[in-house]
């Protein structure tokens, strides 16, 4: 096919050099990566390169764009490792080839990039120093937390140095009167929860991740989670932070104000921006006081419909104490009770359709609990929901949420995952996957799940092994699918990599335009997170260097802006 | 044949639990409390005895303050048919109270069957279901994994779980059994049962009105933490080692 032929023309084009040209594409989070397919192997064969080049292809091709290394980028050399050896300290300058690959290698195992270099500095002034040389020498660079996100926007491309906020793990300060938690980037967000738990308070968000992901890393994605909507969103929580940019220079917003209406709230374009603005150092945050009266319900609907005339009902009924409402279908319950050990299905009676949690956190135990009783036996005398248990101990309430949060390692288990993360609206929102279903026509099998509080589906859609054939099935049209709807690509994975070139699906031309044009203010030199997130203009440059002709790629040329005219 | 049911309100499984200052005890005041998870499986297996129609009825049995009717609506939500609350007020009951208490009620109802948890986990006695049935007189099946009826003869097959395997036992039924980890699942209080029991009735009783005089016989001096593990070393070499097994642990 044309487009076939455009990839292997591109690769074929492309000079050798010291990284291998292009990335390892693993099959879609198979832990069975075949050996051969590493980085190391290919550095060590040139001829392999080609032949590995041509079985991935048919990979590339979906990512088709974002194949080429920048070669305005430096390549690492001796006296690079010597600055960065005299500014940190020498265990936290690793070029350790085990660590390496782990720094290199995403959680999903998808994305393996080639980086030669991991730093690991220990306060502001060395990321500070990092970044100033970094950007003088044209250094690309990536900033990496715990390394959980899942669209890779946290590992290498090429081989970009990794700068990990792991050593900047220390709990600066607690406002105990107001609850605000000032704190470096790189502590883990379950080792914060533990140590609020002791002073009486919680972190806002909460997310199956908790024991890897890092604060930084979480404000960089403008992570959601399980908690989104009683708390809201990490826009709302966060009250200041400290970043360095691209050039070294340290903004201090760490602000640890309510309100503070002087000037424009810039903190507001770094959460989100996935590291590609600046790095977060330093976080304050705003944590919730530790209610204790938790109570978890699992019930069973019949119909989708019922699923929303159940939230509407439940914003009402229990109002304030609503801390959680996740929906998953037959399917998606039936797959995380058939891979996880231990669990049972807590209403083997119900043959149901959809499954909802509903969690409420509330002071008064009593009270929350004949609440939720009364609210649960009114829907169920009107029909909307069928049958329901409460948990009547934490370890039942711990099995109904393990169900839930369950469900996404449950999919990994069945050989290939392709993992959606859509924001609709709630009426459309099962629509998508009964079309998806109806498309894939038993090839596949396709689950939904997810926030249906804050109108976020996960959709995940599993087969055996990895084939393009599915893959073109599915993509482009579940992203006009959404587009169709004004929904989201990505409600909170972020776009990362593997949706660099699909913002236009969601944004209008022209945000994406200004958008550019903070990046090229705030990152003249690009080199931040590259390849990433915005990888339009890069895209349109690399077209105008090979000189080829656009109508043999993939992306129709005419969608994409030229942010940098 | 009525099958009666003694369950106990404990500090939850899942809580971390903390000592007092004044090391009169544990921390209870805002801590989540529900049914004593030994006390659930022995609900479950009453249940599912009713259920298989070898018995007509369930009633759960509890001891102690108000709180107490909260427990035992979980006890008619999973099933139980009534429920009986002895008041005693917010003092501590040790095991031998409890277990006169029960005789005093299986006197009243008297059940075919009483079924305990072999222990609470607050303070682990194992000690009021052997207790009771000496105070009746009757056999006892204790540590149960397996119950096995047989009501046209009147006996019940027990397999027990002891330190040596599975033993396996006959009594003669009225009999006190007493359940363990591996007896059955229990189930979830469903909608439909949470429904059904808010018509169920929950009998309120004291001690006095049963004729046991309730004597404080076991006195708590103190209760600790137990000593903080101390956090290990990492040595440098062999001969590090063996220096500081000489000096240190004096164990060379």
């Amino acid at each position: 096919m044309a487009t076939r032929r455009a990839s292997q023309l591109i690769t074929s084009l492309s000079s050798p050099s010291r990284f291998p040209i292009g990335r390892c594409l693993s099959a879609f989070s198979s832990p069975d990566l075949p050996r051969e397919f590493t980085p190391k192997s290919w550095q060590s064969n040139p001829q392999c390169k080609c032949s590995i080049n041509k079985a991935f292809s048919f990979q590339r091709h979906s990512f088709s764009s974002k194949i080429e290394r920048n070669p305005s980028y430096s390549l690492l050399n001796s006296d690079d490792i010597s600055y960065f050896k005299s500014v940190l300290e020498e265990k936290c300058v690793v070029q350790d080839e085990e660590r390496l690959s782990v720094a290199n290698t995403d959680w999903l195992r998808k994305y393996i990039g080639s980086s030669q270099l991991l730093l690991l500095p220990k306060n502001t002034d060395e990321v500070s120093k990092i970044l100033s040389y970094c950007n003088s020498r044209l250094l690309a660079v990536v900033p990496q937390g715990g390394n959980t996100g899942l669209v890779g926007g946290s590992v290498p491309v090429y081989d970009e140095v990794v700068i990990s906020l792991a050593n900047m793990d220390k709990i600066i300060s607690l406002d105990k009167v107001n609850g605000i938690l000032t704190c470096e980037a790189g502590c883990v967000l379950e080792n914060l929860n533990s140590f609020l738990e002791n002073e009486g308070f919680i972190m806002p968000l909460d997310l199956g991740a908790k024991g890897s992901c890092q604060i930084g890393g979480n404000v960089s994605t403008n992570a959601g989670g399980l908690r989104f909507v009683r708390y809201g969103s990490l826009h709302g929580n966060v009250l200041g932070l400290e970043v360095v940019l691209a050039n070294g220079t340290v903004l201090d917003m760490l602000g640890t104000l309510r309100k503070d209406n002087t000037g424009y709230d810039l903190k507001h374009l770094f959460i989100g921006s996935e590291g590609s603005l600046g790095i977060v150092t330093k976080v304050s945050i705003l944590t919730p006081a530790k209610l204790p009266s938790v109570n978890v319900a699992l019930l069973a609907c019949g119909d989708y419909l019922s699923c929303q005339k159940l939230l509407v009902a439940a914003k009402r009924g229990l109002g304030e104490i609503l801390s959680a409402f996740e929906f998953m279908d037959s399917h998606a319950i039936n797959l995380a009770l058939t891979h996880l050990e231990g669990v049972t299905n807590p209403l083997p009676q119900s043959e149901s359709k959809f499954y909802v949690l509903i969690e409420t956190t509330g002071s008064h135990e009593a009270n929350d609990k004949a609440k939720l009783e009364a609210f649960l036996l009114h829907t169920l005398e009107e029909g909307v929901v069928l049958d329901g248990a409460i948990a009547q101990d934490i370890s039942q309430a711990s099995t109904f949420w393990r169900i839930r949060e369950g469900i996404s390692e449950a999919s990994v288990k069945e050989g290939a995952c392709y993992k959606y993360d859509l924001s609709l609206p709630v009426e459309k929102l099962y629509g998508i996957v009964e079309e998806m279903r109806l498309r894939l026509d038993g090839t596949a099998k396709v689950i939904g799940y997810g926030h249906l509080g804050d109108g976020n589906l996960h959709l995940n859609i599993m087969t055996p092994e990895y084939t393009d054939n599915i893959l073109t099935k599915i993509e482009p049209f579940i992203y006009e699918w959404t587009s169709a709807q004004r929904g989201s690509i990505s409600a909170e994975h972020g776009l990362g990599f593997m949706k660099a070139d699909k913002i236009h699906y969601s944004k209008s031309a022209e945000a994406v335009k200004l958008m550019g044009s903070f990046k090229k203010m705030l990152d003249p030199k690009l080199i931040l997170n590259p390849y990433k997130e915005l990888a339009a203009p890069f895209f349109t440059d690399i077209i105008h260097a090979l000189n080829i002709s656009l109508h043999l790629l993939f992306i129709p040329y005419p969608a994409m802006p030229n942010i940098f005219s | 044949m009525k099958i009666m049911v003694a369950v106990k309100r404990v500090v939850d499984y899942a809580v971390k639990i903390r000592v007092k200052p004044d090391k009169t005890g544990v921390e209870t005041t805002n801590v989540k409390m529900s049914m004593n998870p030994f006390c659930e499986i022995a609900l479950e297996e009453a249940l599912r005895i009713r259920e298989s129609g070898l018995a007509k009825e369930v009633v759960a049995v509890s001891v102690g303050p108000t709180q107490c009717a909260d427990t035992l609506r979980t006890a008619l939500a999973m099933g139980a048919d009534r429920a009986v609350h002895v008041d005693a007020g917010t003092a501590n009951v040790p095991p031998l109270s409890v277990a006169k208490i029960l005789r005093a009620l299986v006197q009243a109802e008297q059940p075919g069957l009483l079924i305990l948890g072999k222990q609470a986990i607050d303070d682990d006695c194992n000690q009021t279901g052997q207790m009771v049935a000496g105070l009746l007189k009757w056999s006892q099946g204790t540590f149960a994994s397996k119950v096995v009826l047989d009501k046209e003869n009147q006996k019940a097959t027990v397999e027990r779980e002891v330190d040596g395997g599975i033993e396996t036992i006959c009594l003669d039924l009225p009999a006190v059994i007493t359940t363990d980890l591996r007896l059955n699942q229990p189930r979830y209080a469903t909608l439909p049962n949470i429904m059904k029991a808010k018509s169920k009735v929950i009998k309120k009783v004291t001690p006095e009105e049963l004729n046991v005089e309730l004597r404080p016989d076991i006195e708590i001096v103190q209760v600790t933490e137990p000593p903080k593990r101390k956090a290990g070393v990492i040595l440098s070499s062999v001969d590090e080692l063996i220096d500081k097994l000489k000096n240190e642990a004096r164990v060379l």
